[in-house]
């Protein structure tokens, strides 16, 4: 049943997916452009109901990552969408016009820890950090010196 | 202990005054007379920056750090952590840490949902429901005892299984404790569940849609009290769920009974499970071993006592993870709030953010703001006090 | 021994201040209050005001902007108060040292006068950290 789903989004996305691997039969990691996140978080969320369980972000230091992980949970198993962000153009489309208000708060958090934008969010301000810290420190980036 | 004596009422500072009595608030309820018309959540009080510590900790040594994220769930992380290192490898942990993990975190889901009831009856101003819920939340604290060395922080789980095991011997006197706890329960249950008086001041208070829920993705028994059928230990089975006989609780009203509903229910739940799992344990190994990490990555997610808890892994094939994403099932829950309080009376806003299921002392800290003055109007000991208030009106005949 | 001391040593009120942590050491010190703790036997009582503390419990792991508060509510209290940081967080940041979040100890912000290790200490301990302070206050005079 999970394979029928692989063919089905696969066939709904066509070739926005540029690689797709089956970690395990629980876990699926899909890559794409960043142009195409919108449509593909659209497609998992609307066409398949798949419910948004977080996403994570990593600085590679050659790029950024952002992984977002969608659960099937009448099948048991997650996709994460696989997306990287250049560093020299920290910018995403921010998935709460497509998603809701589930991406509100993940956003602010990758946002004030990585540094990078998340276009279209309605209040993209700080969620963990203090209202001291200062500006341009980005605690998960790699050259992050402590103090 | 003495059971005889009669449980004095007294002043229990939950509510009240905390050093950051000012600002930032956790909870800014914004108010227009008697109704609530906004609200601002501001978290980071307490940001520790877990995840980047956990890349300078060696992959055992992470599993005591992310036991400290919250001393409620502390069993629940190193869980999810554990799972995600054993998805990263393509292995399982042994049967029968399967199953202490299991009994673990399910006596684990009762204590959390007796400690979130005891609050909940102090919000209401049901004292003695606090005191009796966290007195019957101390055999389960003496089960971990035994079983694990301490009440909290029980350093069980470790990747490829479990560190300590159940002895054998002791299982029969782990299944009479537990047993003990069905009347308690039942007592609980009349007390809750059955009383006009509850369903009177619960029932229809604080809504959250089933619409609502999906939207904001939320989990736990936020979600299934608004019939967002959610369950990670059904939907992605790990430990021993698929193993033993038990129901996902679900409600269809979303109010703040519903949402108690649910706890109380899923404890019998819960008590099924631990009886299951503990006369059908396996004989076996309960480590698989690991001595290193490979390259890769990994998703480990359980279903904790307020909901999916997941946790993302990258290693590089040293000693520490290169990113560990912690993801707690407060941070999706906890938003839900401003779709269950907003058009809700101010006597109602206690009890409806602690049906939100923040970590309990997030609830301390609220504020509310008028909102044609601007000035704060009410304090946190005051919101309190006025839930109380309302709940003794219906007391009377 | 002066009125005010030889008070103290009677009923202690004592006053819980939560600073950031993971809310473990907070839940064993209002576990106090429950039946099988129940501290008030010994005439030890949980207030709600700083004001009418004569001890001060502090959890959790400190950090720069918590702590010029927990100094300024620590000045709001009434002499003589005892400190009592409860808890391997408060006594010394505890697993979360070195974090980026810049944690200092308690002691590197307020007088502590006893220090309860453990993550988290037992009920017991924080009962006998409590009596230790109140030992201290005696030997003082």
């Amino acid at each position: 049943m999970a394979k029928q789903l692989m063919f089905q989004i696969k066939d709904k996305l066509g070739d926005v997916v540029f690689q797709l691997e089956d970690k395990s039969a629980k876990r699926t990691f899909a890559s794409i452009h960043k142009a195409d996140l919108r449509q593909v978080a659209g497609v998992l969320h609307k066409d398949f109901k798949a419910r948004f369980s977080i996403a994570s972000g990593i600085d590679n230091v050659k790029n950024f990552e952002l992984l977002y992980h969608f659960s099937f949970d009448d099948l048991g198993k997650i996709i994460s969408i696989r997306t990287f962000v250049e560093k020299d153009d920290p910018v995403i489309d921010s998935l709460v016009p497509v998603i809701g208000p589930a991406a509100e708060w993940i956003e602010r958090e990758i946002h004030e820890l990585l540094g990078i934008s998340f276009k279209g969010h309605p209040n993209l301000k700080r969620l963990l950090l203090a209202d001291e810290w200062p500006e341009g420190k980005y605690p998960l980036r790699r050259d992050f010196k402590n103090e | 202990m003495s059971d005889k004596k009669k449980i004095r009422q007294t002043v229990i500072p939950i509510g009240p005054f905390h050093p950051l009595q000012e600002e930032p608030e956790f909870f800014k309820l914004f108010v227009d007379g008697e109704t609530v018309t906004d609200i601002e959540i501001n978290i980071g009080y307490n940001h520790r920056g877990i995840e980047k510590i956990s890349e300078v900790k060696s992959f055992d040594q992470v599993t005591f750090l992310v036991e400290r994220i919250c001393g409620i769930c502390s069993n629940s992380h190193p869980f999810a952590y554990c799972l995600a290192i054993e998805d990263l490898m393509g292995i399982e942990a042994p049967e029968r840490a399967s199953f202490i993990r299991t009994v673990i975190a399910e006596l684990e889901r009762i204590h959390s949902h007796l400690l979130w009831l005891g609050l909940a009856g102090h919000f209401l101003g049901y004292n003695t429901v606090f005191m009796w819920a966290w007195k019957y939340r101390e055999p389960v604290l003496d089960i971990f005892e035994a079983i694990t060395g301490n009440r909290n922080h029980y350093a069980m789980n470790k990747p490829g299984g479990v560190r300590r095991d159940i002895i054998d011997d002791d299982i029969p006197a782990i299944l009479k404790m537990v047993s003990e706890l069905v009347p308690a329960m039942d007592m609980f249950k009349g007390a809750i569940i059955d009383d006009p008086v509850i369903h009177a001041r619960l029932k229809g208070v604080g809504i959250l849609t089933k619409k609502d829920a999906i939207a904001y993705a939320a989990l736990g028994p936020v979600a299934r009290a608004s019939g967002f059928d959610v369950d990670i230990r059904r939907d992605e089975p790990y430990g021993a769920y698929d193993r033993v006989k038990w129901n996902v609780i679900v409600e269809q009203d979303g109010d703040v009974f519903a949402k108690a509903k649910v706890r109380i229910l899923e404890i019998y739940e819960s008590i099924k499970i631990i009886n299951q799992c503990l006369k059908k344990m396996p004989k076996g190994p309960i480590d698989a071993n690991i001595k290193e990490v490979p390259p890769g990555e990994g998703i480990g997610r359980i279903e904790a006592p307020r909901g999916e808890c997941i946790h993302y892994v990258r290693s590089d094939g040293s000693n520490s993870p290169v990113r560990h994403k912690i993801r707690a099932p407060s941070f999706m829950s906890v938003p839900t709030a401003k779709a269950s309080i907003v058009g809700q009376q101010v006597a109602d806003a206690s009890i409806i953010l602690a049906a939100a299921d923040p970590c309990y002392c997030c609830t301390e800290r609220m504020a509310v703001i008028d909102k044609k003055t601007n000035k704060q109007v009410l304090s946190a000991q005051d919101l309190v006090r006025m839930g109380q208030e309302k709940t003794r009106k219906l007391w009377k005949p | 021994m002066s009125i005010k001391v030889k008070a103290l040593t009677k009923s202690l009120w004592a006053f819980h201040l939560a600073t950031g942590s993971c809310n473990n050491c907070d839940i064993e010190i209002l576990d106090l209050l429950t039946p099988r703790f129940d501290v008030e036997r010994f005439g030890i009582v949980l207030v709600g005001s700083i004001r009418h503390a004569d001890v001060l419990l502090v959890t959790g792991v400190v950090n720069k902007k918590i702590a010029p508060r927990l100094k300024k509510l620590y000045e709001q209290t009434s002499k003589p108060c005892l400190v009592v940081a409860v808890g391997a967080c408060a006594c010394g940041q505890g697993i979360f040292r070195g974090g980026y979040n810049t944690f200092v100890p308690v002691d590197n912000v307020i007088p502590v006068d006893v220090y309860v290790p453990g993550c988290p200490p037992k009920p017991e301990a924080m009962i006998l950290g409590v009596v230790k302070a109140i030992e201290k206050v005696k030997s003082q005079k």
